[in-house]
């Protein structure tokens, strides 16, 4: 196994009575997906919130190539090359999709304040952004608005803009949610190439995608990791069985 | 499609703001100029506030600070310069000035040191909070100007003899229009490419998504403060020019009467439009004039005008004749 990338330590956060997250300890090494699983209200979202930077543990401590990160923000945590993709696609829907994409190099380059040349005549930032959105196949859609694209072509554009950062890491919410069947297959080959360059955090709904990519699987319920395994491993565990694939197949 | 016509429309109202003062100058008709010279200063305090509330998305009910500052900036250099007292003498030695050029900069700096205060803390709120803390900076400066003996305190201040600009006769009509012209035209300038510049981007994504900003590994905070600040200077500027044209400044200028017409001014003419604020101007100044001499109820018609404004023609005036904005690139 590769080295650790990412990793929380023990972190704990509540809101009033509501345990959200119970002492969660979970690396991701160089290499792989790991994938996280768990029915709704689990506490996925809030763990990738502290993980992204948006939300701070009670306790505990999340570190990043070998720093603790804790107390840095989202844009900080971004800079050190944590690519995030949003569950709801947070997108400046105004803007066409290659703006969209021209952004995420803006942002890696970390030179916003530059007031007189026009963003998209620099050369390098649109060859960032356009080999982005040719490697999620959207490169057809690059004048299009980015709110007359179809749900999965958001997901899509998540991904690209996430691949401008050049990131060290990708932590990805549910980028499989409304693609359809097809979409869904195109991304997981695409994810299943990914790994090599950069580990995933994945979470995702989509267990066709989870067994079929994962080369570890955390489960998440009630706010505390259950159990973490390889996809068999998981697959053969009772516990997860009663507690979480036992209840979706009788839903 | 979309793009050209707006250009068009642009040149047409550029084409219009050269045309009437020159018919108006062979007509000899002074008063049309004085018209267009307060279209063009309050279209330049448009222009400020279009950075911050059209790129920005930030609506800040208080930009008659900046525009206030301006004028007293202008108020202040130029009634110590007639009264040939020193403005300061510890620790240093401040003299008065009548130079456009110095007071210009004086007004811009002390506008954007006020918009960086102001934005700084106002920034941290949000919605309805940013308008409230906006409205109350700009109110405070307004009571307290009007409580500050030195330079007039509620009466004003006046200033007798129009400031000087090397080379040019200020004091003729015609030469004062075209500086304030000029000027406009530069802010216009830099602001069509503020819009398309790396910041106007990370800006209006900002405006959009902040959450997404972040993600990319920027601040939106500080991206915003940066728009304020350039916003407050530009209006800034414009408080300057207005008080030398009307050779007076007061407290009315930092009243929040003034931040709702700069708003008015963006909002009939178009948000976030490059020449959305000098449409407006120029439409409220030629209904106050016109719709004002007919009746003293014009506000009343200026209401229903900017209802159907609101209503109907989220663009205002530009977005209605050019359609909706197209992204470049």
């Amino acid at each position: 196994m590769g080295e650790i990338v990412l990793e929380t330590r023990e972190i704990s956060k509540s809101f009033g009575a509501l345990r959200a997250s119970r002492e969660i300890s979970l690396t991701l090494r160089e290499g792989e997906i790991h994938a996280l699983i768990g029915p709704n209200g689990a506490g996925k979202s809030t763990l990738i919130k502290q993980v992204a930077g948006s939300l701070r543990p009670d306790s505990g401590s999340v570190h990043f190539l070998g720093e603790d990160v804790s107390a840095l923000d989202t844009p900080a945590r971004a800079r050190r090359g944590l690519g995030r993709t949003f569950q709801i696609s947070a997108l400046a829907m105004d803007f066409t999709v290659l703006q969209n994409a021209v952004l995420g190099a803006l942002g890696a380059r970390g030179e916003a304040f530059r007031f007189f040349r026009p963003v998209m005549r620099d050369r390098a930032l649109r060859q960032v952004a356009e080999e982005a959105l040719e490697r999620v196949g959207l490169q057809d859609h690059a004048a299009s608005r980015t709110a007359e694209l179809s749900h999965g072509q958001r997901r899509q554009l998540e991904v690209a803009v996430a691949l401008t950062l050049n990131p060290r890491a990708f932590v990805m919410d549910e980028p499989m949610a409304g693609l359809g069947a097809d979409g869904s297959r195109q991304l997981t080959g695409f994810l299943d190439g990914l790994r090599a360059e950069a580990p995933i955090l994945l979470v995702e709904h989509d267990m066709d995608a989870v067994f079929a990519l994962a080369d570890r699987i955390s489960v998440l319920v009630y706010g505390e990791v259950i159990a973490t395994g390889t996809a068999s491993e998981i697959r053969a565990n009772s516990e997860v069985r009663r507690a979480y694939l036992g209840e979706e197949d009788d839903a | 499609m979309a793009a050209t016509r707006e250009r068009l429309i642009n040149a047409a109202i550029l084409f219009a703001l050269l045309a009437v003062p020159l018919w108006a100058w062979i007509a000899d008709e002074p008063f049309v100029i004085t018209l267009a010279t307060r279209i063009a200063i309050l279209a330049l305090a448009g222009v400020g506030l279009n950075i911050a509330l059209g790129l920005g998305g930030l609506v800040s009910f208080g930009h008659a600070a900046f525009f206030g500052i301006g004028g007293y900036a202008m108020g202040i250099l130029a009634s110590h310069a007639q009264d040939y007292t020193p403005l300061m003498e510890w620790p240093l030695a401040i003299e008065g000035t009548r130079s456009m050029p110095v007071i210009w900069l004086v007004a811009m700096a002390a506008a954007a040191l006020a918009a960086l205060v102001i934005g700084a803390l106002s920034l941290r709120t949000s919605g309805v909070y940013f308008i409230m803390v906006t409205l109350a900076f700009a109110q405070m400066l307004y009571y307290f100007t009007i409580g500050w003996p030195a330079y007039g305190g509620e009466d004003g201040l006046s200033i007798y003899v129009r400031n000087v600009f090397p080379g040019m006769n200020t004091l003729d009509p015609v030469q004062f229009l075209a500086i304030c012209y000029a000027l406009l035209a530069v802010a216009l300038f830099f602001t069509a490419r503020l819009a398309r510049s790396p910041f106007g981007l990370a800006l209006a994504a900002a405006r959009q998504n902040a959450e997404r900003v972040e993600t990319v590994g920027l601040r939106p905070f500080r991206l915003r403060l940066v728009a304020f600040v350039i916003s407050g200077a530009i209006t800034g500027l414009a408080g300057a020019l207005y008080a030398d044209l009307n050779r007076f400044v007061s407290p009315a200028m930092f009243n929040w009467h003034t931040s709702g017409e700069i708003m008015v001014f963006v909002i009939l003419g178009g948000v976030a439009r490059l020449f959305g604020p000098v449409a407006g101007a120029a439409l409220f100044i030629l209904l106050e004039n016109y719709l004002g001499g007919l009746s003293d109820y014009w506000q009343a018609y200026l209401g229903f005008l900017l209802l159907g404004v609101v209503l109907f023609a989220r663009g205002g005036l530009i977005g209605t004749l050019a359609g909706r904005e197209v992204a470049d690139g």
